[in-house]
């Protein structure tokens, strides 16, 4: 076991076989506490862009090696990257939405998200009155979901709209979160410097931060992960909503459409025409939130009754 | 040379009388506080702050954005100084590029009990890291404020190198430098504007008006501090510090002070006639919303703070008035502590961008990592002024048998 592991902050460090004793030699002696020493690697380490394939592959193996020891089950950290003629699209049909929040527990495991200290969830479901229409400061998500939907209230669940111009990228001193050629804007968890900036900049309150080590208790751990989305996120760095990109980037759909119990939810190739989103685009008129913003989201809510 | 100036300000640094023991033991004391807190946190996370993802800045960056505007406001002085070669205040203005240098220290400090991953904190330098240029205003941020510290430590070490071997200090390294530290003390301040100013999210924080304000009372806060430590040097060191220089120091103030309330009355008109959606943000600062006020006893007790001292530093009667002076300045002090800390931070964030409302109030550890790092600030800004006295009153340097040839009068006349 390497010195790394009981020691916070540096969960997902990877730590090259060779270099081992000396790192593990290093984080004995110098300090437990702060767990700075058992991060030297990452503190040299390239960003996550700058490396060459092969290196990301050798760092996924190492996280695999990590995290199946770690969580006692094989887990498996893909880098797989965006398909040419693929750009995903979110569309959500508000008039059936029931607000059950079974995409948001869904996501919760399909994602790893901390379950509690910090309770961390990509989807918030926002019940507001019809009377008012969509009024965000009017809303609630504290509701009790056993009850829904309630009489006079309608449901709107947000999460990441992966926007075409992203002011949370642009606002990241670092770099360390960026937009894919399909549309998934994506964190570098290892490049993070948990500045915060991000959550200010983001107008749909999609970021979360990791303010304590995230529990994630090992039997409930998922463990088909992908390098830049639902892999262990160490503490004290930024998540989000990935539309699972370790699902569909292979062909699946997210969780939370799978899960969807009224087919609220639709997904798919905004670039292929005969998509399940471009149907629902083509047939509904579509809206995006906060259009003044000029966000451009990839992520579409219409009515379709 | 090095070894025997550096052995020289240790033991300036380490005599003292009682007064000066026990103040440099309680900065120590606070030190320890904070570090005990800031070890807590770093053990638990930034869940030890009662920050969380509604409101996920909060008491650190407001303390780090009002000392940006301290350590701006060093350009108050140094500018007619410098620039129109204006005696009364140039004898001071070093040690408005003391506090500016202690203030960056603490800004810095700030930022970095602020971020998730402190370990991390290379990926923002240049060439080691991979800043984010030109789009992100924090990367910027993190440049300008270094550049800043530097720049006026290179200046202060020059002056009290030279100054403790009795030499005049050399006009074409410091001027060009003094010259070049006034843009750059606009620069961190409307950078650190422009960081919230960015941000299309936060419609408090989304207004053009930001930069502006945020300069104009850091010509308010900054001179402030200085006002006061003038008089106390003046009475510990016999520092020859004159009233004229205090009075004048002072008018500035008061024409900062007026501009500043104008500013702020531009903004609250705007936004409660206009009274849009974006209200809310202003509401909650000034009024509350429903149950929510937190904020507003220190909304208000900050505009009366403001107004107050605004008028003792109006009237020329009342600022030459010296108890009623360093009343005002207490009260604008804390009037822009309030203005430019949490009054900027938390409304931009409260309620949240999808409506919530999450109130915040800083933790203990909060409070103790910021004692610490206020402990710091001051301890370096002691040891500074410590230094700095005895070689521009000339009672201290390598050179005891020609005592003289350091006095300030000579250090003046020696820069034009
Ligand atoms: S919704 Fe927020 S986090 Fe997602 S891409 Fe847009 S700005 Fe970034
Ligand atoms: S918290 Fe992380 S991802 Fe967000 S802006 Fe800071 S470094 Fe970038």
């Amino acid at each position: 076991m390497s010195a790394c592991e009981n020691s916070g902050g540096c969960g997902s460090e990877v730590v090259d076989p060779g270099r081992r004793d000396v790192l593990k030699f290093l984080a004995v002696g110098a300090t437990m506490a702060t767990g700075a020493a058992c991060d030297l690697e990452g503190f040299f380490r390239k960003s996550f862009r700058e490396l060459s394939p092969a290196d990301v592959r050798r760092m996924t193996t190492g996280w695999e090696r990590k995290y199946t020891r770690k969580y006692g089950k094989t887990v498996t950290v893909s880098e797989v990257g965006p398909m040419d003629g693929v750009k995903f699209g979110y569309g959500l049909d508000l008039s059936r939405c029931i607000g059950c929040r079974r995409c948001v527990y869904a996501c919760v495991e399909e994602n790893n998200q901390s379950r509690k200290e910090p309770q961390i969830q990509w989807i918030r479901v926002l019940e507001m009155d019809k009377a008012h229409g969509v009024d965000l400061n009017h809303s609630d998500i504290y509701y009790d979901a056993a009850t829904v939907p309630q009489p006079g209230k309608f449901y709107m669940p947000i999460q990441c709209q992966q926007c075409d111009d992203p002011p949370c990228v642009k606002t990241c001193p670092v770099g360390a979160t960026w937009k894919e050629k399909d549309g998934i804007v994506v964190i570098d968890y290892d490049w993070c410097i948990g500045c915060r900036c991000c959550m200010s900049a983001c107008p749909y309150g999609a970021r979360h931060f990791n303010w304590a080590e995230p529990s994630l208790p090992a039997q409930e751990m998922n463990p088909k992960t992908h390098v830049l989305g639902n892999r262990p996120r160490p503490k004290g760095v930024v998540e989000k909503c990935t539309f699972c990109i370790q699902r569909t980037r292979e062909g699946l759909y997210p969780a939370c459409v799978e899960v969807c119990p009224v087919g609220a939810r639709k997904f798919g190739n905004l670039l292929d025409p005969e998509s399940e989103i471009r149907q629902a685009m083509d047939t509904k008129r579509v809206f995006i939130l906060k259009e003044d913003l000029a966000t451009h989201p990839s992520f579409f809510y219409f009515y379709a009754t | 040379m090095a070894i025997s100036f550096l052995r020289g300000s240790g033991r300036i640094i380490s005599q003292g009388d009682r007064a000066y023991k026990i103040w440099v033991g309680s900065l120590l004391a606070l030190i320890a506080i904070g570090l005990f807190a800031y070890s807590f946190q770093g053990r638990q996370g930034l869940i030890a702050t009662n920050l969380r993802d509604q409101v996920s800045w909060g008491f650190y960056v407001g303390n780090f954005t009002f000392l940006v505007g301290i350590a701006a406001a060093a350009v108050m002085l140094v500018i007619p100084a410098y620039v129109y070669d204006w005696g009364p205040i140039k004898e001071v203005a070093i040690l408005g590029e003391l506090l500016a240098i202690s203030a960056i220290i603490m800004c810095l400090l700030f930022v970095l009990v602020d971020m998730g991953r402190p370990d991390r904190f290379l990926h923002i330098v240049p060439f080691l890291g991979s800043p984010n240029w030109p789009m992100s205003v924090m990367a910027w941020d993190a440049l300008v404020l270094n550049i800043y510290l530097g720049v006026n430590l290179a200046v202060v070490v020059h002056i009290l190198y030279t100054g403790f071997y009795g030499k005049a200090y050399n006009k074409k390294i410091v001027i060009p430098l003094v010259l070049f530290s006034i843009p750059m003390a606009v620069s961190i301040h409307t950078v650190t504007a422009f960081l919230y100013n960015g941000m299309a999210a936060r419609p408090f924080w989304n207004a053009s008006i930001l930069a502006p304000r945020f300069i104009v009372s850091a010509f308010c806060s900054g001179p402030a501090v200085l006002l006061i430590l003038f008089q106390v040097l003046r009475k510990r060191t016999g520092l020859p510090i004159k009233d004229e220089a205090i009075q004048k120091v002072a008018e500035l103030m008061a024409y900062a002070m007026f501009l500043n309330l104008f500013l702020l009355g531009a903004e609250l008109f705007k936004e409660y006639y206009s009274a849009t959606e974006h209200l809310l943000y202003t509401q909650y600062f000034w009024s509350g919303i429903g149950t929510h006020t937190t904020l507003v006893k220190y909304a208000w007790s900050g505009l009366a703070a403001s107004l107050i001292a605004f008028f003792i530093f109006l009237v020329p009667k009342w600022r030459r008035n010296m108890t009623l002076l360093n009343v005002g300045c207490g009260l604008i002090y804390f009037s822009v502590y309030i203005e430019k800390g949490m009054g900027l931070v938390i409304p931009g964030m409260t309620p949240d961008t999808l409506g919530e409302i999450y109130e915040y109030k800083p933790t203990l550890v909060e409070w103790g990592v910021t004692a610490g790092i206020y402990g710091i600030g001051f301890l370096v800004f002691t040891f500074l002024v410590k230094l700095a006295v005895p070689i521009m009153s000339g009672h201290f340097s390598a050179v005891e048998a020609e005592p003289a040839t350091s006095a300030p009068g000579e250090l003046s006349a020696e820069a034009h």
